[in-house]
Order: structure tokens, then sequence, then C-alpha cells
């Protein structure tokens, strides 16, 4: 029987599959120069979808629907929203693309793709979770390898399909293991099967690291985090930015259901494995960031440091700690999308993508470099934005789990941040253009650009301000963890 | 008292930025305009604030509190004791003749003030200003520390931008790791402070006056009150942390040296008292031997470097390491006098080191040199920044009659009741302020000018006339009239030494 809790629980997938389904039947009877609308399509659409999904598919108590395979709670739903918006802000940035951007079928994969991460957040049963693993993978694989005339895109495709395919396998074998112990795939009848004295610790801890391959490699965490630069610096900027925000808010949903329900009994062990992968995986994206020339490179180390801060809160395995992670990844998603949006808006003027380039931004746009301020800052972790309240949070969380040595440890690498987000900085409001004419180079905004970094600012803003609303949705997402 | 006046001075700056940088960029004298009319209006308030505040009642007052994030225990709680509320005065003179001198002169041969996008400056200025009022009025520590954090980071943007060509951009960096690093050491001993505040009783809040009746364990203050005290202490400049102020102040555009030694060190110093010593009274008697070598030697040192420095920012900026030295000298004797001196050397300090800063900046618009060999004859030309400049002297000095000699006094005899010989030691460095800050006047205001400065110097300007009186003003009525701040700054100590379990 199909009763209305399942219909509320794959509400947003219903409408995000109704509005890929509309991109493709509009599509074809667009003439060339105006597909790039399917955009103002796929944006609009989407967030039509989030307003109908909040109105009529919030979540109540916990439940269990689809014969076990979803998982209807606060914590998806939460999820849902932040990659909704993020996919409906890369739409928006997907349009004045010069090579992508009036094709119709790139917004429709970042559908499919978005349709695999909602799933991401919701599964409870690991069939269904490796199906919304790959039906995001998929999608992203060919829309980073999407401009064929373009070497490095080319690679960055066919370097994701590589890794991404030996890592899912690799986890893949591990659930099957999980099964194999335990006779069952449902997250939740795991949290009481899977633990001390049903199972030898080395064979838990070998299944779990297993999984924690495929799910590192989402999250890009430190040793799986080889393809990251590769890929967002070949890959379509805006692809990139998805892939960096979205794509790995989705892994951290799956690592936090996996790890802090399946496979809670064995909660001493990881935390430990985590804090150190945490440790180092901070430590080599900043350290690594430090000597980047190319931006999108800079922001692909960044954005592997900024998982290991969001481990943090993983690590301290509270209820504090999963809503400090929510709350990053909420916050993080805002701050990259806006960078990302940034660096795609300078490149379609002005075709470069070295930080050098930005020398004079400020002058040649004021309003833009202001943005890049606010992003910037937000990534280094200061106030009034977003990035301050997270990483206090986060750091709070740690504190409490009693991981103070890992909090300093994410201290110190706040302090490498702040250098190398400084230094780009530099070059936007201190250095000038060598023939100081920075007025005959303006970087005019097309309306797309303007509507997404618009919204996104303000997002960054609002998350480090007015924290208290994001912080409780946060809270209530976490609660249903415990 | 119903009207919010903390909440509108400290956002009063922020406001003004942002309309500021909605103006047009070509509109430069709307947007001084602007930053003028915010600026007198949050120096009106403070006034109101610091004459208002009921020294009989004493303890927080004009107390603010709007829940902001009650799960994890954070409002937006503001009040000002006896020792805030100067500081928030300071703050408002401080922006308010900061905002005078660098309004520009369009005469080609000075281009005085900020000339280079002032509506950008202004609301990085502005910024900060914001976040210092926020610090010294903040109950919350959460809420402190966002501040804080506001205060901090536009100082690199300023300095880097508009600061002095050849130092700034490593400078700037400089200042904002040092700072950066003081911030969060501190903040790891305050995220400590919050979870076991928890633990002991039950209640999940960053509220400081609660927190003050935490019952931290004599182990637990041990260990975290150096990290707190001292992270905070960096931005005030404490020796061995002190390297990144000199090399700030110099590299700074002037309004920003004012600010940056008038009222940013003060933050540091204010931060460390009311999150180091008022939160972990036992951990600062463990350490207040260290924390009084670390200011004895910060004293007698940088007033020594002060002394053979060539260039007159560099002469300044070390003095304000050895003055801010004896603020902190006088916090770590942890009684009456020292503390009391401690806080009226901040307010003293603030005014007279904005004074020197900018009237080293209007000679240096001027005469494009800071260096003390290559300047002279400025009394001729500019014979008000001579007499400002001397006041400020008379004042850095310790003079009698002046804000220096009310604020030093005290903070001696406090020493001398703890450890005699760490006060005879200290004295040193008086001596030597007099004899950098004599050679000062000799050379640069009454030796004979130097042929090529000859011609094409000029008088400073209206407003610069009035940001000197102001400042001026202050030093002269605290030294004549020291119960003008000397019972309100008592109120505040009180409460001090009460934590302190009463000395």
């Amino acid at each position: 029987m199909f009763t209305s809790t399942m219909f509320a629980s794959i509400l947003p997938e219903v409408l995000i599959l109704v509005l890929g389904m509309l991109v493709l039947i509009v599509e074809p009877f667009w003439k060339e120069e105006k597909r790039r609308n399917v955009g103002w399509l796929t944006a609009g659409g989407l967030f039509v979808a989030m307003i109908i999904s909040v109105l009529f598919g919030q979540p109540g108590e916990p439940t269990s629907t689809l014969g076990g395979m979803i998982r209807f709670d606060w914590l998806g739903f939460f999820f849902k929203m932040l990659f909704m918006f993020a996919a409906a802000a890369t739409a928006l940035l997907l349009m004045d693309n010069d090579k992508v951007g009036h094709r119709g079928e790139a917004y429709l994969l970042l559908l499919a793709s978005l349709l695999g991460m909602n799933l991401m957040a919701v599964s409870s049963d690991l069939v269904m979770l490796y199906l919304a693993i790959e039906t995001t993978s998929i999608p992203l694989y060919i829309l980073s390898g999407f401009m064929l005339n373009d070497e490095k895109s080319t690679e960055a495709g066919f370097k994701y399909l590589l890794f991404g395919a030996l890592t899912s396998t690799i986890m893949l074998y591990g659930f099957s293991l999980v099964f194999g112990f335990t006779g069952t795939t449902n997250l939740y009848q795991l949290t009481d099967m899977f633990k001390t004295g049903d199972l030898p610790l080395v064979t838990a801890l070998g299944t779990m690291a297993l999984i924690l391959v495929g799910l590192g490699f989402k999250v890009s965490i430190v040793p799986f985090h080889f393809w990251a630069p590769d890929v967002y610096e070949g890959a379509p900027t805006p692809v990139a930015g998805f892939l960096s925000t979205a794509s790995k808010a989705a892994g951290f949903a799956v690592l936090l259901r996996l790890f802090f329900v399946a496979f809670s009994g064995f909660s001493v062990s990881w935390t430990t494995a985590f804090a150190i992968l945490a440790a180092i995986t901070m430590t080599v994206g900043n350290l690594l960031a430090l000597p980047q020339t190319n931006i999108k490179r800079l922001l692909a180390f960044s954005s592997i440091a900024h998982a290991g801060y969001a481990m943090i809160g993983v690590v301290a395995f509270s209820q504090l700690g999963a809503a400090s992670v929510v709350f990053y990844l909420a916050a993080y998603i805002a701050t990259n999308l806006l960078a990302f949006g940034i660096v795609m808006a300078f490149s379609k003027v002005t075709g470069l993508e070295d930080v050098k380039d930005y020398a004079g931004m400020s002058r040649r746009a004021p309003w833009l470099g202001l943005m890049m301020l606010a992003a910037f800052l937000s990534l280094t972790g200061m106030p009034p934005f977003g990035g301050f309240v997270a990483k206090v949070f986060v750091f709070a969380a740690g504190v409490q789990a009693g991981y103070v040595w890992l909090v300093i440890v994410g201290i110190l690498n706040s302090i490498i941040g702040v250098y190398y987000y400084l230094n780009v900085l530099k070059y936007v409001y201190l250095y000038r253009m060598p023939n100081q004419d920075e007025e005959n180079h303006p970087i005019p905004l097309t309306r797309p650009y303007a509507i997404a970094l618009v919204v996104l600012v303000v997002g960054v803003i609002l998350i480090g301000t007015v924290f208290a609303p994001w912080f409780s949705w946060s809270d209530a997402a976490a609660l249903n963890l415990f | 008292m119903n009207f919010p006046v903390l909440s509108v001075i400290t956002f009063t700056p922020m406001v003004a930025a942002l309309i500021i940088l909605m103006l047009p960029a070509q509109r430069k004298n709307e947007a001084r305009g602007v930053a003028l009319a915010a600026a007198t209006f949050a120096l009106i308030l403070s006034f109101w604030v610091y004459l208002t505040y009921d020294q009989a009642a004493a303890g927080y007052q004009f107390i603010e509190k709007y829940s902001w994030l009650p799960a994890l225990g954070i409002s937006l709680h503001f009040g000002v004791d006896g020792i805030s509320a100067p500081l928030v005065l300071l703050t408002g003179v401080v922006m308010f003749t900061g905002v005078l001198i660098s309004w520009g002169d369009d005469d080609k041969h000075v281009m005085a003030g900020i000339q280079d996008r002032p509506r950008e400056f202004f609301a990085f200025l502005f910024l900060l200003a914001g976040g210092v009022f926020g610090v010294f009025v903040s109950l919350d520590l959460f809420m402190l520390f966002f501040f804080y954090e506001i205060a901090v980071f536009p100082m690199y943007l300023l300095i880097a931008i508009w600061g002095w060509i050849q130092t700034r951009e490593y400078a700037a960096m400089k200042l904002t790791l040092y700072l950066f690093i003081g911030s969060v050491v501190s903040l790891v001993g305050v995220l400590a402070m919050y979870w076991l505040q928890y633990k002991n009783t039950g209640v999940l809040s960053f509220d400081m006056i609660l927190m003050e009746n935490a019952g931290f364990s004599q182990t637990f203050q041990n260990i975290w009150f150096l990290p707190v005290f001292l992270g905070f202490a960096v931005l005030g400049g404490i020796w061995p942390f002190h390297n990144w102020s000199p090399d700030g102040h110099v590299a700074a555009p002037t309004a920003v040296s004012m600010f940056h030694a008038g009222v940013l060190m003060k933050l540091g110093a204010f931060a460390a008292l009311r999150v180091g010593i008022m939160l972990l009274p036992q951990g600062a008697h463990t350490w207040s031997w260290l924390i009084m070598l670390f200011a004895g030697v910060a004293v007698v040192y940088g007033a020594y470097i002060a002394f053979v420095q060539e260039d007159m920012k560099y002469m300044i900026g070390f003095s304000s390491v050895s003055h801010m030295g004896l603020v902190m000298l006088g916090m770590s004797t942890l009684n009456r006098n020292g503390i009391m001196g401690a806080g009226i050397q901040m307010f003293s300090h603030g005014v007279m080191t904005a004074l020197f800063f900018a009237i080293t900046g209007m000679i240096y618009d001027r005469s494009h040199t800071r260096q003390i060999p290559e300047l002279g004859g400025m009394s001729k030309i500019m014979p008000f920044a001579t007499i400002g400049f001397i006041i400020g002297g008379l004042v850095s000095m310790g003079m009698p009659f002046f804000s220096g000699f009310v604020a030093e006094f005290p903070i001696f005899m406090g020493v001398w009741e703890v450890q005699w010989l760490v006060a005879v030691i200290a004295s040193i460095s008086i001596v030597i302020t007099a004899a950098y800050i004599m050679r000062n006047i000799r050379q640069v205001f009454f030796g004979a000018m130097p042929e090529k400065l000859e011609g094409h110097i000029t008088d400073v300007t209206v407003l610069d006339k009035v940001a000197i009186t102001t400042l001026c003003l202050f030093m002269i009525v605290i030294g004549l009239f020291p119960s003008f701040m000397v019972p309100l700054i008592e109120t505040g100590v009180e409460n001090v030494l009460r934590l302190l379990g009463g000395s």
C-alpha cells in the first residue's frame, strides 16, 4: 500500500524527476541560442520544488518508509534542501558558461546527480545506499568530462571515473561483508547486530575501512583525495563547485548515518581512527594549498582541508558534534559555491584562472571584490561570515568530546589557512594591473551570475550572524541520529 | 533605561560602513561626511554612557540581553562596568579624531589623509570600530570573541592597501598571523571553560557573569590561565609577543595607527583582564609572577628600543610597547592600586598615542620622511601641532597635572606593594622615555629646518586642529581633575578584587 507518508518521504525526488523530464521535453523545442534558458527553468523549478517540499514534505517523527529503504527524518530533509539549493545555484552559474551553458543535457545530468544525492541522504539500507551513490556519481563523471575538446576536462572526467569506480567497488565489497556477517542490510537493524561481542574487532575495523574508502573518496579526505585537484581544475568550473560542495556534503550525510547509527557499536575504535584521519586531512590540505598558483587548485586543496575540519564534528560522536557537522556543511556550501561562482564570473570575462590574474580586481569590480572578500574570509573563519561560527561550533564539539589535541591541530591549520586565503585577497585588493588602467577593464556580471552570487553572499552573512535558526535545524537533524 | 544605547553604539559604525559602501565610488566627500556623522554620533553616545554611569550603584549597567542561540547559551548580552566605560569613550574619541585626520587635503603638495578609495577605507575602518565597541561592551564570551575577530581582520586590509608601501605587505601579514594565533589559542581555553562550567553547574551558557561563579578548580585554572591570558595579551603587545606591533604601526596609515595603538591594543589588555584574570582568578594568582616578569621586561626594553629608533613611528610604536607593558604590570599586581592604574593608563595611553600618531602622520604627509635626523623646525610652521606633541610628551613621561601621572603613579605603588625591586627597575623606563621624547621634540620641532624641506611644508588643517584639541583636552582634564575618571574606574576595580578574593 502506498501511503501519504511514503509519498511525502520522496516528494522532493518526485519533483526533481518531473523537473528533469520537463527539461528533457522542452529543450529540443528551443532554438540553439535560447537553450541557456534551461538554466532558468532548472533553477526556478528547484526553487519551487523546495517550497513545495517545505510546505508538504516535512518529516515528523522519524519513520522508515518504502520497505525500510528510506528513512524519513529531519536529517535527510535538511540535507535534501541543502543539495537542492546548491543545485539551483549551480544551474544559474552554469548558464553563462560558454561551453556547457547552452546544452540542455548538462542540466539534466545535474538533476540526475541531485536525485542521487537526495537519496543518499535518506537511504537506510545498504543496497539503496549503493544505488544512490552510483546515481550521484555517474552523471558527475560525465559532467566533469563534458568539454570534449578540452584535454584537461577529458582527463578530469576519466580520472574521476577511474577513481570513483575503484573506490566504489571496494566499498561495495565492504557492504557485502557487512551483510555476510550480520545477515541484514538495514542500517537501523545493524545497530544491534554490528557490535562488539558479536564480531571480532579486527573484522569490524577491516569492514569499516573498506567502506570508508568509498566515502572518503566522496568527501575527499586524505589519503583518498588525489583526484580532487586535477578534477576541479579540469572540470567545467560550475561542476567543480558542485563537486566540492553538494557532493561532499552528500558524502558526509552518508558518513553520519552509517557511522553514527549502523556502526555505533564500534564508536570507540572508529572515532580514534577518524581523529587521526581528520588531523592528516586538514594538515595535508592546507600545506598543499600553500604553493598553489591556480585558483581552482587552491580551492580544491582548501576543500580537502575543510573536509578535515568538518570531520572533527564526526569524531566528537555527540549530538552537538553531528549538529556542528551539518551546520558546517551548510556554511561551507554557501561559501564555497560563492568562491567558485566568483571564479567563474571572473574567468568568463577574462578567461584567466591564476591567482596573479586577480590583481586589481577590486578596482575593476568593487562589488565582486567585496564578495570575494566575504567568501575568502568565510573560508578563513572570520566573522561576521558563516565560516567563523561553523568553525567555533565544530571546535566546541571537539573540546566537549575531549579531543583538545585535535582542536589544536585544527587551529594550527586555520592559521596556515589565514596565510593563503589572505594572499589571494592581497591580489584582489592590493596589487594592480600592469598598466594600472583597471577602469578600462570592468568585469560585467550577467544576470544569472548576479542573482546567484547575491543570494550566496547574503546566505554566507546570514549564517554567520543570525545563526540561531540554522543551528536549530542542524540540531533537529542531529537529534535523529540518537 | 529602555533606550538600547550600547547596541546602538556598537552597530552605528557597522551600519555607517554599509551606507558608505553603497555610495558611488567617486563621491568621496559624501563618504567622508557620513563617516564623520556616524563617528560624532557614536562619540556623543559613548560620552553620555560615560557620564550617566551610576557610580554609586556600580556593577554592570546599561544591560541589554537578547537571546541569540539559546541551544548553546549564546546571547547578545551588553553592559558596561567601571573599567569598560572609559574604554568605550576612548574608542569614540579615537574614532572621531581618526575620521577628522583622514579627511584629506586636496592640496596637491600635501595629499594628506586618504585619497585612494576613501569609501572602502572608511567602511573597513568602521567595521573595525564596531568590533572594538562590541568587545568592550560584550558580557557574553562568544560575542566577545565574535567582535574580537571582527576587530582584527580589517587591520590586514587597512594596512595592506593604504599602508606605507615599503613594508605594508610584510607587516600586515605578520600582524594578522600574530593576532589570529593569539585569538585562537584563547578560543580553545574559552571553549574548555565553557564545557567545564556546564559540567560543574549544568548551565550551558557563555554568559561571563555566570562564569565568574562557575567554580573552576585550581588545577584547571593553572592550566588554562596562561593560554587565555597570553592569547589575548598578544594584542596588548606583551613582551615577547610584541614584535608585530611596531611593524604594524609603522606600515599603517595614520588613522589606522591611531586605532591600532590607541584602541586595539587596549582590546587585548581588556580581554586579558576580563577573561583571563576575572574568570580564572586562581590561575592569575599562580601565574602573576610570570606576567609581571614579561610586563617588566616590556616596560624597560620597549623604552630602550624606542630610544635608539631614528624613525618617529618606530619610536612611538616601541613606546607603546613600553606603556602597554605598564598596563600589564599594573594588572599583574592583582591589587587595588595596580589594577586601577592599569585602567587609567589604558585610557591615557590610548589618547596620548593616538595624538602622537596623528601628529607624526601630519608631519609625514608634508615632509615625506619620518626620520628624526632629517626633520626639524616644525614649530615655526605648525605651532599647534607642536604644542599638541609637547602635551603628549609630558603625558608620556608621567608628569604631574597630566593624565600620565594619574595612571602611572598608582601602578608603581601597586608594584611596590608586591615586589619593590620590579618597581625600581621599571621606573628606569620613565627616565628613558623622558630622554627620547625630549630628543624628539628638540630635533623635530625646534631644530633647524633642513634645506630640502624649506618652502613646501604647510600648516595643519582646521580639522587636524580640532582633532588635536580634542585629544589634548582629555589628557589635561584627567590630569587636573582625576575625579573625572578615578572613582569610576575604582567601581570596576572593586569587582575585579572581589573575584580575586579581596586584597
